[in-house]
C-alpha cells in the first residue's frame, strides 16, 4: 500500500531523539555535529517528500486538476474515501511549516543584516566588536569578515585569561561555520516537531564543539570551564528580574559543558557506533520510503495517464 | 600563555585581547598596565605598538600621562548604537537560532549545579 509507505517517513522522526541524545554524550562533538546535522536534514527531507507525495494524490483525485494531469483513469494510488482529508492534511501541515520557515528567515536575517551593519559601523579592534551594555552577553557573529560580539559587563565578568577562552570559543564557532549547521538543524525542526530535540542536540555539539576548541588553543579545560560557568552566573545575575525559564528535569546545557571540560579529554565512548548507526539507519530509511513511495506513485499516475504499466 | 605561543597569534587576535582589557578595566591604561593586565607575557613594545595603531584607527583616545600616554577605548558617540543593536538581537529565543551564544540561559537548578562546580574546581 503506498500510502502505509509514505507514513513511514513521516513516524521515523519520533524516533530519531533517543539516538540523537546518546550520539550527543559519546561522540566528539565534531563528529556529532556532523552526523546530528545530517540526519536531522535527511529526516527534514523525507518528511517534506513524503507529505508532498501525499498531496499530490489527493490533489490528483479532484477532476480539474486530473484533467490538467491528463489523467484519463481515476489514480489507483489509494481508497477515494482516505485520500482527500488525508491530501488536505498534507497540504496544510507542508503549508504551516513553509509559512513558519520563511517567517523565521526573514526574521533572522533582518536581525542579523542590522547586528552586521551596526558591528560595521564601529571601529574595529581585530575581530571584536564591544557593546556597551549592562547584561553579560556574547556571540559569534558570522560574515565577512566574522567577528564576536561582546558586552562590556561580559568582558567586566571575566580575568584576562577567560576573556581568552571566550574569544577561542567564539572564534572557532566562526572558523567551523558552525552558523551553516544551526541554521540546518531549524530548518529541519520547522519541517517535523520531532525534530526539535534533535536541533537542541545540534546546538549543544556546536557548544560542545566550540569549548573543545577553546580549551585547546588556551591549553587549559579548567579555565575554560571556569570561564563558561562564570559568564553564565553573570548573565544570570542580570537576567533575575526576568521571569523565570520553566523548570527542566534534567540539568541545562551550561552545567553539562563545565561538567564535560572538567572531565578528562573525551576517548570514543562505549555504545558511539550503535548511536551513529541507528540514527543513520533511521535517516536513510527514512529516505528511501520517500523515494519509493514517490517512485511508485509517480507510476500510478503514469498508468492513469494511460500509459501502459512498467514502462 | 608562553611569549612564544604569543608570537603566534595573529594581529587581530592581540588587538582584540588589549581591547578588551581596555574595556573591562573602565579607566585610561597605560601600556605597563595593560601588560600586567594581560598577564601573557606579551612583550611592553609589542602593547605599545599594538595601543598606537588602536588609536592610528581611531579605537581608543590617549591622554599624556608621565612620559607616555594612557588609553582608553572611544565610547560610542551615538550612545544609542549599541542599544539599537542589543535590542535588534534581543527577541525572544530567535537569535539562538543563528548566533551562537557563549551561554544560554540558566535552568533553576543550574545555579547552584555551577556554584558548586566552581567551588569544587578552584
Amino acid at each position: 500500500m503506498r500510502v502505509a509507505l509514505l507514513l513511514i517517513p513521516l513516524l521515523l522522526p519520533w524516533a530519531a531523539p533517543a539516538p540523537a541524545r546518546r550520539v550527543l554524550d559519546r561522540c566528539p562533538p565534531g563528529a556529532a555535529l556532523w552526523t546530528l546535522t545530517v540526519s536531522a536534514l535527511l529526516l527534514a527531507a523525507g518528511t517534506v517528500a513524503a507529505l508532498g507525495t501525499l498531496a499530490l494524490t489527493g490533489l490528483l483525485r479532484i477532476p480539474a486538476l486530473a484533467a490538467l494531469g491528463e489523467l484519463v483513469h481515476p489514480l489507483s494510488t489509494s481508497s477515494a474515501r482516505l485520500a482527500l482529508p488525508l491530501a488536505a492534511l498534507a497540504a496544510g501541515l507542508l503549508a504551516l511549516a513553509a509559512f513558519t520557515l520563511i517567517r523565521t528567515v526573514l526574521r533572522q536575517a533582518a536581525g542579523l543584516r542590522s547586528a552586521r551593519s551596526e558591528a560595521g559601523r564601529r571601529p574595529p579592534a581585530g575581530d571584536l566588536c564591544v557593546v556597551d551594555s549592562p547584561r553579560p552577553d556574547a556571540y559569534a557573529l558570522p560574515g565577512r569578515p566574522h567577528r564576536i560580539v561582546v558586552t562590556t559587563a561580559m568582558l567586566r565578568s571575566l580575568d584576562a585569561r577567560e576573556r581568552e577562552a571566550l574569544f577561542a570559543h567564539e572564534r572557532a564557532h566562526n572558523a567551523g561555520g558552525h552558523h551553516y549547521f544551526l541554521a540546518a538543524a531549524e530548518v529541519a525542526a520547522h519541517c517535523h516537531p520531532a525534530l526539535r530535540p534533535v536541533r537542541d542536540a545540534v546546538r549543544m555539539a556546536a557548544e560542545r564543539a566550540a569549548d573543545e576548541a577553546a580549551a585547546s588553543a588556551v591549553g587549559d579545560r579548567r579555565l575554560t570551564a571556569r570561564a563558561i560557568a562564570r559568564a553564565a552566573l553573570a548573565a544570570h545575575a542580570a537576567d533575575a528580574p526576568r521571569p523565570a525559564v520553566t523548570p527542566a528535569a534534567t540539568s541545562g546545557p551550561v552545567p553539562r559543558r563545565v561538567a564535560a571540560l572538567l572531565s578528562p579529554a573525551a576517548r570514543r565512548a562505549r555504545g558511539a557506533s550503535w548511536a551513529v548507526a541507528l540514527l543513520t539507519t533511521c535517516a536513510l530509511l527514512s529516505c528511501a520510503t520517500a523515494a519509493t513511495g514517490a517512485i511508485a506513485v509517480h507510476q500510478d499516475i503514469e498508468i492513469a495517464q494511460g500509459d501502459t504499466a512498467g514502462t | 600563555m608562553s611569549a612564544e605561543k604569543d608570537e603566534r597569534r595573529s594581529a587581530g587576535e592581540l588587538e582584540a585581547a588589549v581591547m578588551a582589557a581596555l574595556w573591562a578595566a573602565g579607566t585610561p591604561l597605560t601600556p605597563a598596565q595593560v601588560q600586567t593586565e594581560l598577564a601573557s607575557g606579551l612583550a611592553r613594545t609589542t602593547v605599545t605598538t599594538i595601543l598606537s595603531r588602536l588609536h592610528e584607527k581611531g579605537t581608543l583616545e590617549r591622554q599624556r600621562q608621565g612620559r607616555g600616554y594612557a588609553y582608553r577605548p572611544v565610547q560610542d558617540p551615538h550612545g544609542l548604537t549599541a542599544l539599537r543593536m542589543h535590542s535588534e538581537l534581543d527577541r525572544g529565543s530567535d537569535r539562538e537560532t543563528v548566533l551562537a551564544r557563549f551561554v544560554a540561559q540558566l535552568n533553576p537548578d543550574d545555579e547552584g549545579v555551577l556554584r558548586r562546580l566552581l567551588r569544587e574546581n578552584p
